[in-house]
């Protein structure tokens, strides 16, 4: 570093002492404040016209956009509501969820705790690797794979645990719910698993080794100690994986059979979601259509927004937290 | 942990040390339950997408071929996607960048910088599929604009700034002081402290989070379908007229009814695979070189 500052910014002060103080800075400084302006002129922007291009098509709606359960904008009396896709949006994600999280934060503890140092080196890039592959080769592979794959798991399931009412019904199909889902917890996975692993490496060392000298094993540690302060790093990695689960749209819109009814039973021919619908309705949609499209991308954005938030908010919370530890 | 200690000890209880074995056990099995889908989605686009992965696939477009046709290719969507892809990192760096300049040398602790941060991590978390309705009622709706290429890289740029932000504004605050203050101290005004001394010295983590943020931009499926749209032929102008793009030809592809069409779309999924990998291993490997120098300082 020291020889950077004398080849570079060094040399050239002192070969041309004399820098004219003209506007240069003004400039640059003004850029710069443009660009963060920019950024919040965008974030108001997305707010602005997303409400505006939804109004007209809101204003024709006949129905309770938030109660309504069915999708027809593009008739000639619409009737549009938001209310199935939201349930599918909500109902998917909080399955992904459910599924990824346990398996994820086993995989943060296994990558920062259990493998071999350099095993978990080599491990971090290969999930880091497998959180950058593009949504729409999950839906790809889930929708010629994994839909057909699915239907014997599923019928097993509804057989012997078909008294728990989700995996009732008497329809039991490839394209469902619950496929659905299981593509959700294996995209939301890596993305998971990366922020808890980073959270674990932050264990305060003096603490593990304290927990392992009074003679406690591994598990005990992990415990007594990692667990206490990764949890509120965890829980806000995986509200951030449902944010990601709710927004995913082009490998739910492969797998979701498009329908608008509300039902528990995930092992059914139901389930749609906010994003999918946008995704497969937009081809066909009329103006208004694209209005009621964009309305349903409203109620998308504040939720995720919601989500979003409250995940940071527990992050803050959190870097405070390890300030005053250390 | 469970090796035999020292005398004076006990060793630890049978119940105890069984607990351990499970709990490690149950770890084991989660990462491999974890490796195992995703190794699959992998295994299963090389496996697929090499039945296609000749020459006529990147020589030629989907002009005239039905959904049912064999041959056909995607080089239609991969001009698409790299023109795209190109035009989101001219809009995208120097936004970002300036931006994270703002953040670290000018804002610096500062209501208005303070507000910004916030906001950059409230865009890091918009679902895609809003950044391209947001495209749409704005760019295409409200003014009127017709679908392009460039349409879909304004999209592609809102989910692209905010993650050039963050990881340029890591890189920047990784900076030494000490060098801002040399240069200060010779005279140097601020702005050229930050072109001749502060940029070159984070370069080479600038261009990793930038390759990062493309790479994660070009997979991204939804705000094309939705400011792109679709086309089957050749559009070498990203200004005029709907585009394609790889990820669209994807999913496109993907709906059709006919194994050919799953073919190409397996094959289009390998080639994006293949684009955003290559981008992710060069980046990491320009912070990797990077390394050894920074810890040999």
């Amino acid at each position: 570093m020291a020889i950077l500052v004398k080849s570079t910014a060094g040399g050239q002060a002192v070969r041309r002492p004399a820098f004219r103080r003209g506007n240069g800075d003004r400039v640059f400084r003004l850029l710069a404040t443009a660009a963060g302006i920019t950024l919040l002129a965008i974030m108001a922007a997305i707010a602005v016209f997303l409400v505006a291009e939804a109004i007209p098509a809101l204003r024709a709606n006949t129905a309770n956009f938030l109660t309504e359960l069915t999708w027809q904008p593009n008739a000639a009396e619409p009737v549009f509501g938001i209310g199935a896709l939201a349930f599918g949006t909500l109902l998917s994600s909080f399955l992904a969820l459910v599924m990824a999280t346990p398996v994820a934060v086993g995989v943060a503890l296994f990558i920062s705790h259990y493998a071999p140092r350099r095993l978990a080196v080599v491990l971090g890039y290969v999930v880091d690797l497998l959180a950058a592959v593009p949504s729409v080769v999950y839906g790809l592979w889930g929708a010629t794979f994994l839909v057909p794959f699915i239907v014997e798991p599923s019928r097993f399931l509804n057989r012997y645990l078909g008294w728990i009412p989700l995996f009732g019904g008497d329809t039991v199909v490839g394209r469902s719910m619950f496929t659905a889902s299981i593509v959700l917890a294996i995209m939301i996975l890596p993305i998971i698993a990366a922020i808890s692993r980073e959270v674990f490496l932050q264990v305060p060392r003096a603490h593990e080794e304290a927990a392992l000298a009074l003679g406690a094993t591994r598990w005990e540690m992990i415990k007594m100690v990692v667990l206490p302060f990764g949890r509120p790093g965890v829980i806000s990695a995986a509200m951030l994986g449902l944010g990601r689960a709710m927004g995913e749209t082009i490998a739910v819109a492969l797998i979701f059979p498009a329908t608008f009814t509300v039902s528990f039973q995930i092992l059914g021919p139901t389930g749609n979601s906010i994003a999918a619908n946008i995704a497969n309705g937009f081809g066909e949609a009329t103006d208004l259509g694209r209005g009621a499209l964009i309305a349903s991308g409203l109620v998308l954005f504040l939720i995720t927004l919601a989500v979003n938030m409250a995940a940071r908010l527990i992050v803050a919370r959190r870097a405070a937290y390890a300030r005053a530890v250390a | 942990m469970s090796a035999p200690m020292p005398t004076g000890l006990r060793p630890v209880p049978a119940v105890r040390r069984a607990k351990d074995r499970f709990v490690q056990a149950l770890v084991c099995l989660a990462f491999v339950l974890a490796i195992i889908p995703l190794l699959a989605v992998l295994w299963m686009v090389v496996r697929n997408g090499l039945a296609r992965f000749d020459l006529e696939f990147f020589t030629h477009s989907m002009r005239g071929i039905g959904a049912r046709d064999a041959g056909g290719g995607a080089y239609h969507a991969i001009v698409g996607t790299l023109e795209q892809v190109l035009l989101t990192s001219l809009i995208s760096v120097p936004i970002g960048l300036f931006t994270a300049i703002y953040l670290v040398e000018y804002g610096a602790g500062g209501r208005l910088a303070r507000i910004v941060g916030f906001f950059v991590d409230v865009m890091t978390g918009i679902p895609s599929v809003v950044a391209g309705l947001f495209i749409l009622a704005f760019w295409i709706l409200a003014l009127g604009m017709p679908f392009s290429g460039f349409a879909g890289a304004l999209a592609l740029s809102i989910l692209m700034i905010p993650v050039v932000v963050r990881s340029s504004e890591e890189m920047l605050r990784l900076v030494p002081r000490d060098l801002r203050e040399a240069a200060y101290a010779l005279g140097v005004p601020k702005w050229r402290t930050i072109v001749r001394v502060v940029l070159p010295t984070a370069l080479p983590g600038l261009v990793t989070g930038v390759m990062l943020a493309v790479a994660r931009v070009a997979g991204e499926t939804a705000p094309l379908l939705l400011t792109v749209f679709f086309t089957d032929s050749i559009n070498h102008d990203p200004f005029h007229g709907p585009q394609m793009g790889l990820p669209l030809f994807v999913f496109d592809q993907a709906g059709r009814p006919s194994d050919t069409a799953i073919d190409r779309a397996w094959t289009g999924a390998l080639t994006l695979i293949l684009i955003v990998m290559l981008l992710n291993l060069v980046a990491r490997a320009i912070a990797w070189w990077r390394s050894p120098a920074k810890r040999g300082s």
